[in-house]
């Protein structure tokens, strides 16, 4: 039998209101995302392309459940995020993590590495269920160590801040603090493309081994076509909020069917 | 006569730590209505050096080398003459769209301020001719867009606004800093392509400024590859593409994840890196910058700075500052 997936996404849709036109007229509505279903196996990860105002980043959001679909469902290792009790949620979440876009934005410049990366173990896995890893300073320091070992970071950065470091291992350290819950699925929204060349190689080469040595899945969004190529073994094509095509990587960017692949192929430089 | 000849450009910075050579001897020539591109990434002095030719340079830093542009030495020029070249003969897009624009005058009035400023049009002329630019770079529904402010324009129609302000006056010379970098993938190549249109229409010069290699193929002639504050490799950008001859350039190409990269199982290859991490301009060491990082380093690279080595034919003028230019021999297969 087959196992179940990680993440459902079924019939996803959102929509935002618009301020209103005239007085007395309703606020339009606007579908950021229409009817998105998709299935996501552990250790597969998933690219998410398209262009911008297609929808990826608000499919970010609804899964990482940090604002409500208008219709559908989402659901981690068969849990509805959108349906279950605030404490429940607040427990699944060390299951799934999210690295942003901006490692200059995502760190807080007046806490230490220590702090920012072992943050999530404090809120997420909480006093009730595990007391020790708060009360102990020795444990919590341990543990993040241990990620920051996970991202070629040392144990010695632990107390500095983050203007002390490069922007790629800016990045590293919002990936530790991903990791740090040991979560099953990390959303990374454009996690490279604030970095410099050389450095993006750096960090995806981390990722790839991240999914390899600690069975990591992703949901990656990006619109770098041959990031996503890199890094992804499936690939879903967004355009005005619906899926238009969805396939693995060598199949999609090499056969694309939908005009709107095709101009995001077109757009890649050195290619066609 | 070029429009533009940098030579031996060295800028440094006051810092925390003291002064920094930031740019430690940059010198190229541009032609009239030629097109050239400046690539490197963060730290590498690209962005410096367009705002050294724009007179922009952040307070305390001293400059040294010869700059001069037509028939103006840059390097004596006070703020007042600096205040009638720019935006009249040599004009900046800038990396941020909106950053760049005041968020508290309409779109109408910043694409016609140059035109007052520089050319003394009236303000119902001004609005005509910043009509006439907004179509020119394609913002649609221009005549309504007039009097928008910059929060109700996406991205792209902001950098399109850009675009017109500095083409507003007819620059010689426009300097393009990053200018679709805060773009989509699929816009970028879009409002890069009009820009290159525009300047080739109006036979400006151009300096476009980046860190993205792929963009700069098939879109500029020559290409300089820039690394801690010095030229390290320049040429024809065809030529410089398929040479690769600092272990730099190489470095930065084999970077890059390019689509259908695939083992002969199947797998994806690890992507190319290049080891450790761009020096500390306080502390460089004597020699190549880039010694400690590159595969091919000799003691010589260490001690003493390379000078240009002549590659390919001499008619190209392709160089590159190493020893060892040449060695790290590109790999079959292009781009």
């Amino acid at each position: 039998m087959k196992a179940a997936p990680l993440l459902q996404v079924q019939g996803l849709s959102r929509a935002y209101r618009l301020p209103r036109q005239r007085l007395w007229s309703a606020p339009p509505l606007v579908w950021a995302l229409q009817g998105v279903s998709f299935e996501l196996q552990a250790g597969r990860s998933l690219g998410v392309v398209g262009e911008s105002g297609s929808g990826k980043s608000t499919l970010a959001r609804l899964v990482m459940a940090l604002e409500p679909p208008t219709q559908g469902r989402v659901l981690m290792q068969g849990q509805d995020l959108h349906a279950i009790a605030p404490a429940a949620l607040r427990a699944a979440r060390s299951r799934f993590q999210m690295v942003f876009q901006d490692p200059y934005g995502a760190l807080d410049p007046r806490r230490s590495v220590l702090q920012t990366v072992s943050e999530p173990l404090g809120l997420l896995e909480g006093g009730a269920r595990n007391p020790a890893l708060i009360t102990d300073p020795s444990a919590l320091r341990a543990r993040a160590a241990e990620a920051l070992d996970a991202v070629g970071l040392r144990a010695a950065d632990l107390d500095k801040l983050p203007h002390e470091f490069s922007g790629g291992q800016r990045q590293r350290i919002a990936i530790a603090r991903a990791l740090i819950t040991r979560p099953a699925l990390i959303v990374a929204d454009e996690p490279v493309s604030a970095l410099d060349v050389s450095v993006q190689a750096q960090v995806l080469n981390l990722m790839a081994d991240l999914q390899r040595s600690h069975g990591v899945t992703y949901l990656l969004i990006s619109h770098d076509l041959a990031v996503v190529d890199h890094l992804c073994s499936d690939v879903v094509v967004l355009h005005e909020g619906r899926i238009v095509e969805q396939g693995a990587p060598e199949q999609v960017f090499t056969r694309p069917q939908h005009p709107c692949t095709q101009r995001l192929l077109a757009a890649v430089p050195g290619a066609a | 006569m070029s429009l533009l000849e940098v030579d031996d450009l060295r800028v440094s910075l006051r810092t925390a730590q003291g002064p920094v050579q930031a740019l430690r001897g940059v010198s190229f020539k541009l032609e009239r209505g030629a097109t050239l591109g400046l690539i490197g990434e963060s730290g590498c002095g690209k962005s410096l050096t367009a705002l050294a030719l724009m007179g922009l340079l952040p307070e305390g830093a001293t400059v040294q080398g010869r700059l001069r542009f037509d028939d103006l030495d840059l390097a004596t020029l006070g703020e007042r003459d600096w205040c009638r070249l720019r935006g009249q003969r040599i004009a900046m897009v800038f990396q941020e769209p909106m950053t760049a624009l005041n968020p508290l005058h309409t779109v109408g009035r910043q694409v016609a301020e140059p035109l007052r400023l520089h050319r003394g049009l009236s303000p119902g002329a001004a609005r005509a001719e910043a009509l006439r630019l907004l179509e020119r770079v394609r913002l649609p529904q221009a005549a309504q867009r007039l009097g928008a402010y910059p929060h109700q324009l996406s991205g792209g129609q902001r950098q399109r606004v850009l675009i017109a302000a500095a083409l507003a006056c007819g620059p010689q010379l426009l300097v393009a800093d990053e200018p679709t970098s805060a773009l989509d993938a699929t816009l970028q190549r879009e409002v890069l392509d009009l820009l290159l249109q525009l300047v080739a229409e109006d036979g400006m010069a151009l300096l476009l400024i980046s860190h993205d290699l792929g963009l700069m193929a098939d879109r500029v002639q020559r290409l300089l590859v820039m690394y801690a504050g010095r030229v390290v490799e320049a040429g024809p950008t065809a030529q410089v593409f398929a040479q690769r001859a600092h272990p730099y350039t190489q470095g930065l190409y084999a970077a890059r994840p390019r689509l259908g990269q695939r083992l002969p199982d199947g797998q994806r290859p690890r992507l190319a890196t290049i080891p450790g991490r761009v020096p500390d301009l306080a502390a460089l060491p004597p020699g190549c910058a880039f010694a400690e990082r590159c595969a091919l380093a000799l003691d010589a690279c260490r001690t003493g700075q390379p000078a240009a080595m002549s590659i390919g034919p001499a008619h190209a003028v392709h160089a590159a500052w190493c020893l060892r230019a040449g060695m790290a021999a590109p790999q079959a297969g292009a781009a």
